[in-house]
C-alpha cells in the first residue's frame, strides 16, 4: 500500500511521542484505559493515518492538512479559569449548564467535576477516571471500536482529557448542556479531544456540541465522543460547527442506544477548513428511533465531508437520516449513509436522504447513500440529489413580482428549513435561522468571517459563537 | 410459512436445464499463463504483429495489478495457473456451409434452442455462435453483406478488417482498465466484431451465442460494436454453460463506439450455470462491459436480464461524450440459493445535454447476495445534464441480502441528478389481493414479480422478452415467503 512521505513522518512522530511521553500520557490512567491505550496504539502502528485509497476516505484527502508541522501538547491538566472569559455565548436568554475545554484540556471555573442538583455528574474526564473508575471501565472504549479507523485509534491511544457527562437513572436534565471546545493557540496543534456521555435508563437529556477556534493557525482536533443511551431515554443532541478555514476537524460520534431509547442528532456546519462528521449509531434494542440530521452551508474551498453509518443490530426500530447541503465557490462536500440492516432485524424502518445544491461550477459534491440489508421483513429507502434550484417555482415566485434575487433567497432558505426546523431548542433555532439567513443574504464580507479582527485592533480578542463572523 | 418453506425447497432442486456438455474433441492450451502461451494464442489464430503486441502488453500490465477487493463478493482465491486459456472444438478449416459444420456442434447448439440451421432465418435474428471463446458459426452473412454490415467473429475480423479492429480495439475499455480487463486483452480467444456502415439500420437483430463447453477452461471472449454515423443496430447477448463442480471463470469485454446520431442496444440474457444449492460449481462472471457515445446526438442503450452464474460482477456502463447523447441501463438481476451478484452502472456524462436513466430490479432469493453499485458522474463540462436513477430490491426470504451502493459525484451547477431506490418484500396484502381473488401463492408471486420486473423487460426485444419473461420464472419459481 502506497502512503507518502509525509504521512510517515507524521505517523512516525506520533509513534515516538508515545514512546517517549509515555509516563505523561498513562498517569492519570485506571488500568482498563491504560489497556486500551496500549491496543489502539498497536493498531494505529498498524494503520497509520486514513488515505484516500480507502473506501471510506475516497472524497476527503487528509495529506495536505497532515504535511503541516504541528505542536503536540501532552503535558497538561484540567485547569481553573474564567471560562466566561475565554468563551462567551451570544445566544440570547439561552440558559445552559457550560462545561469546556481548552486545546484538549478541560477548564473550569469551580471544580474539575461537579455533581448538579439532580445527580448529573459533569466535568473532566480525567478526574472522572480518578472518581469513578466503574462507570468507565464500563463504557469507556467499548463503543469506538479503534480497529475500524486509524484516527479513532489514534484518539484511543493518545487522548487524556475531554469532558465527561453522567446522567442517573430517571433524571430528566431541564437545561441543555453545552460542551464547547475551543482552540486558542498561536502554535499550530494537533489535539486529542474524548468525551465520555452516559445516559442511564428513563433519563432525558439535550446536548449541545460547539466547536470553534481563535487564531490562524493550523489546527487539527481530533475528537472523539462516545454516548451510550440506556433503555427508554431520551437525548436530543446538536453540533454546531463554526471554525476557521486553516483548521481540520475530525469529529467522531458513536451513540450506543438500548431498548425504546430515543435520539436526535443535529449536525450544523457554518464554517470550517476541513471538516469530517463521522457519526456512528448502534441499535441494540427494540423500538429505537434514530434521528440523523445534517446541514451544511460552505464557500470558498471549505470541504465539508459526513459519513453516518446506522447498524440496526436488533428488529423493530427506526432510523432517519436527512442532510441537505449548499455549496458556494470552490467547496466541495461529502456524504456518506450507511444503513445495515442485521440479520433477523426485521421489522425495521430506515429512511436515507441527501439533498444538494451547488451554486458554482466550481463546487462537487459526492453522496453515496449505501444501503446493506440482510432482513426481507423490512423498508428501506434513500434518496439522493444533487442540482439547482427548482425552475418552476422560481418562476411561480417571480410571476408574483418577486425578484430574481429574492426568488432565490426565498427558494435557499425554504431548502435549507426543513433541516433547521428540526431544531426543537427554540432559542437555538431561531439563532441559527437568522444565522442561515444572514449567510445566504451574502452580508457576512470576507472581512468579518475573519477572526484576526486586523480591522478593529482596539477591541480585545474575544471569541465567541456569534454566527455572523463567518 | 411451512408451506412456502416448501415451495422454496422445490425451486432449489430446480435443475439447471442446460447443464449438460457435449463430448466434443477440443484443442486446448496447456494450463498456466505466460508469454509463451500468449505467443502460441495469437500464432494459432495467425495474427498480426500488432496484435501479438497487445496481447503482450496487456499481459505485462495484468502481472503488476491486483485483484479488486472492493466488490461485495466473496470468493475462494482464483488459481491464475491451473486454467487453460484456450480450448477451441476441433473444427474443419473454415466451413463454408452448414454441411460443413461439425454435427456434434450442430446438435449441441439445437439441444440449447439455438437453431443455426436455414429456418432460424425465419426468426430473423442472426446468431454468431461462440463455444469456449471460438465461434462456431455466423448464420445469415450474406443478407448482412447486402448492406454492408460486418457481422463475424473476432478472428476473421482481426484477418479481414484489421484497420477497422485496430483503431476501435482498446478505446473504449483500455488494456489496463482494470485486473480482468487486462487479463482478457491478454489472452482472448475470439468473440464477435460488429460494424455498421454510415446511414445503415440494421435489418435484422444481431445475436452472440456463448457457450462454456470443455473442463477446466476459462472463457475469455471480446466483442467489439461500432455503429458508424446516423446508424442502428440492437445486439442479443446469451450464455449457458454445463454444470460442473469446480468454478470456472469468464472474464469477457465488450466495447461499443457510437458515432453521430448512432443507436445501438445491447441486451444481454445471461444463463450461465449458477452453481448447486450449497454454492459449489457455477462460473465467475467477471466482465467488463462500456459504451462509448463519442458522437453527438449518439445513444447507448444496455438492458441485461441476470439469472446465472455464481457469482456476477459486472458493470455495463456509458460514457456520453458526444453533446446531446443518451445511456440507457435498464437491469433485472435475480440471485437465488448461494449466488452473488455484485452489478450496476457507470455513467460518465461529458458532453453537454447528455442524459442517462438507470432502472435496476434486484431480487434477491434463497442465501444469495444481490447488490446494486453504480456511479453517475456529472464532470464540470456536462452542461444541462441529466440523470435518473432508481434502484428497487425485492427481498424473497429473510436469509438473503439485497444492497445498494450509488455514487454521485456532481461537478457543475446546471445539471440533475436524482437517485432513489427502495428494498421491500412482496407484501402479505399483495398476496392476500391475489388468493382473495382465486390465484393461489405461487401464481401470485410470479405476477408480482413479473410486474416489478415489466419496467425492464419491456425494453428487450421481443424474441428475447419472452424467453426472459420464461427464465424469470422458472428461477424463482415459488421462491417467495
Amino acid at each position: 500500500m502506497e502512503t507518502n512521505t509525509l504521512d510517515i513522518s507524521l505517523k512516525d512522530r506520533m509513534i515516538s511521542l508515545f514512546e517517549d511521553k509515555k509516563d505523561q500520557i498513562f498517569k492519570n490512567d485506571i488500568k482498563p484505559v491504560s489497556a486500551l491505550r496500549n491496543e489502539a496504539f498497536e493498531a494505529f502502528t498498524k494503520m497509520g493515518f486514513p488515505h484516500t485509497k480507502m473506501e471510506k476516505w475516497r472524497s476527503t484527502s487528509l495529506e495536505e492538512t497532515l504535511a503541516k508541522d504541528y505542536n503536540f501538547r501532552i503535558e497538561g491538566a484540567p485547569r481553573q479559569t474564567n471560562v466566561e472569559k475565554i468563551f462567551e455565548c451570544e445566544i440570547p436568554d439561552f440558559d445552559t449548564y457550560m462545561v469546556a475545554q481548552l486545546n484538549g484540556w478541560y477548564v473550569y471555573r469551580k471544580a474539575p467535576l461537579r455533581t448538579l442538583p439532580n445527580g448529573t455528574i459533569v466535568g473532566s474526564l480525567a478526574q472522572a477516571m480518578q472518581e469513578y473508575p466503574e462507570l468507565i471501565s464500563k463504557h469507556y472504549g467499548k463503543y469506538a471500536d479503534y480497529n475500524e479507523n486509524g484516527l479513532t485509534a489514534l484518539n484511543t491511544a493518545f487522548a487524556q482529557d475531554g469532558i465527561f457527562i453522567y446522567v442517573p437513572d430517571g433524571v430528566e436534565v431541564e437545561k441543555p448542556l453545552q460542551m464547547v471546545n475551543i482552540i486558542d493557540s498561536d502554535e499550530n496543534l494537533f489535539i486529542q479531544s474524548r468525551n465520555l456521555v452516559i445516559m442511564g435508563k428513563n433519563s432525558k437529556l439535550t446536548l449541545l456540541q460547539c466547536d470553534d477556534s481563535v487564531h490562524h493557525r493550523y489546527t487539527f482536533l481530533n475528537a472523539l465522543t462516545e454516548v451510550y443511551v440506556d433503555e427508554n431515554s431520551t437525548l436530543d443532541h446538536y453540533k454546531l460547527q463554526n471554525k476557521d478555514d486553516s483548521s481540520t476537524l475530525i469529529n467522531n460520534v458513536y451513540l450506543h442506544q438500548e431498548a425504546n431509547s430515543n435520539v436526535t442528532t443535529n449536525a450544523i456546519t457554518l464554517n470550517g477548513g476541513l471538516i469530517r462528521n463521522d457519526t456512528h449509531v448502534t441499535l441494540n434494542g427494540r423500538n429505537c428511533t434514530a434521528n440523523v440530521y445534517g446541514l451544511y452551508l460552505v464557500d470558498r474551498e471549505q470541504h465539508v465531508d459526513n459519513h453516518v453509518f446506522i447498524d440496526h443490530a436488533t428488529p423493530d426500530s427506526y432510523s432517519n437520516e436527512q442532510f441537505k447541503g449548499i455549496l458556494d465557490d470552490s467547496s466541495s462536500a461529502v456524504f456518506n449513509g450507511h444503513i445495515l440492516v442485521r440479520k433477523d432485524s426485521q421489522h425495521t424502518n430506515a429512511y436515507q436522504n441527501n439533498k444538494n445544491i451547488l451554486l458554482t461550477d466550481k463546487a462537487t459534491v459526492d453522496t453515496q447513500p449505501f444501503l446493506e440489508i440482510y432482513a426481507d421483513d423490512v423498508k428501506c429507502s434513500h434518496g439522493a440529489t444533487v442540482g439547482q434550484l427548482d425552475q418552476q417555482a422560481m418562476f411561480y415566485i417571480r410571476s408574483r413580482g418577486i425578484s430574481k434575487e429574492n426568488a432565490r433567497m426565498l427558494l435557499m432558505y425554504a431548502f435549507t428549513a426543513e433541516v433547521v426546523n428540526k431544531i426543537s431548542i427554540e432559542n437555538l433555532r431561531e439563532r441559527i435561522d437568522d444565522m442561515v439567513k444572514k449567510r445566504l443574504r451574502g452580508e457576512l464580507s470576507i472581512c468579518d468571517q475573519c477572526v484576526l479582527h486586523c480591522n478593529h485592533p482596539e477591541k480585545e480578542l474575544k471569541f465567541n459563537i456569534d454566527m455572523t463572523k463567518i | 410459512m411451512a408451506n412456502d418453506d416448501k415451495i422454496l425447497e422445490q425451486v432449489t432442486n430446480n435443475e439447471y436445464k442446460y447443464g449438460f456438455y457435449t463430448d466434443i474433441e477440443t484443442d486446448k492450451a496447456p494450463k498456466g499463463l505466460n508469454e509463451d502461451i500468449i505467443r502460441m494464442i495469437s500464432q494459432k489464430k495467425n495474427e498480426p504483429e500488432w496484435m501479438l503486441e497487445f496481447r503482450l502488453d496487456s499481459y505485462r500490465k495484468w502481472l503488476k495489478m491486483e485483484e479488486p477487493e472492493w466488490a461485495h463478493i466473496y470468493h475462494k482465491p482464483i488459481e491464475y495457473q491451473d486454467i487453460h486459456y484456450y480450448a477451441a472444438p476441433k473444427k474443419k478449416k473454415n466451413p463454408k456451409g452448414l454441411d460443413e459444420v461439425d454435427p456434434e456442434l450442430l446438435d449441441t447448439f439445437n439441444k440449447l434452442g439455438i437453431s443455426l440451421e436455414e429456418q432460424k432465418r425465419l426468426t430473423g435474428v442472426a446468431v454468431d455462435a461462440v463455444m469456449d471463446s471460438v465461434s462456431v458459426k455466423t448464420t445469415f452473412q450474406d443478407t448482412l453483406q447486402k448492406h454492408g454490415i460486418i457481422f463475424c467473429s473476432f478472428s476473421e475480423a482481426v484477418q479481414n478488417h484489421p484497420e477497422l479492429v485496430r483503431k476501435h480495439l482498446g478505446s473504449v475499455v483500455p488494456n489496463n482498465d482494470n485486473y480482468f480487463a487486462a487479463l482478457n486483452s491478454a489472452v482472448f480467444t475470439d468473440g464477435s466484431f460488429v460494424y455498421i456502415p454510415k446511414g445503415v439500420r440494421c435489418p435484422v437483430e444481431l445475436s452472440t451465442y456463448f457457450r462454456i463447453n470443455a473442463a477446466n477452461t476459462g472463457q475469455f471472449e471480446r466483442t467489439l460494436i461500432v455503429g458508424d454515423e446516423q446508424s442502428y443496430v440492437s445486439y442479443l447477448e446469451g450464455c449457458t454453460a454445463p454444470m460442473r463442480d469446480e468454478n470456472q471463470l469468464h472474464a469477457a469485454i465488450v466495447e461499443i463506439v457510437a458515432l453521430k446520431d448512432a443507436e445501438v442496444k445491447y441486451s444481454t440474457v445471461q444463463n450461465w450455470y449458477p452453481g448447486n444449492e450449497n454454492g459449489e460449481g457455477g462460473i465467475y462472471n467477471f466482465v467488463t462491459k462500456r459504451g462509448l457515445a463519442k458522437g453527438h446526438n449518439s445513444k447507448i442503450s444496455w438492458t441485461q436480464v441476470e439469472t446465472g452464474s455464481a457469482i456476477t460482477w459486472k458493470y455495463p456502463s456509458c460514457v456520453l461524450l458526444g453533446d446531446n447523447s443518451v445511456g440507457e441501463f435498464y437491469s433485472v438481476a435475480v440471485t437465488n440459493n448461494r449466488q452473488q451478484a455484485d452489478t450496476g452502472t457507470k455513467m460518465i456524462h461529458i458532453g453537454k445535454n447528455t442524459k442517462s436513466t438507470i432502472i435496476s430490479k434486484g431480487i434477491s432469493a434463497g442465501y444469495s447476495e444481490n447488490s446494486y453499485r453504480g456511479l453517475v458522474k456529472m464532470t464540470k463540462n456536462a452542461h444541462n445534464s441529466r440523470n435518473f436513477s432508481q434502484c428497487d430490491s425485492l427481498l424473497l426470504g429473510d436469509k438473503c441480502g439485497a444492497h445498494t451502493w450509488p455514487y454521485i459525484k456532481a461537478q457543475n451547477t446546471s445539471s440533475v441528478v436524482e437517485h432513489e431506490a427502495t428494498t421491500s418484500k412482496i407484501s402479505d396484502d399483495q398476496l392476500f389481493y391475489c388468493n382473495q381473488r382465486g390465484i393461489d401463492t405461487e401464481n401470485a408471486i410470479g405476477l408480482i414479480v413479473n410486474g416489478y420486473a415489466k419496467e425492464v423487460l419491456n425494453k428487450l426485444p421481443m424474441e428475447f422478452a419472452v424467453e426472459a419473461q420464461k427464465l424469470l420464472s422458472i428461477s424463482l419459481e415459488g421462491s417467495v415467503g
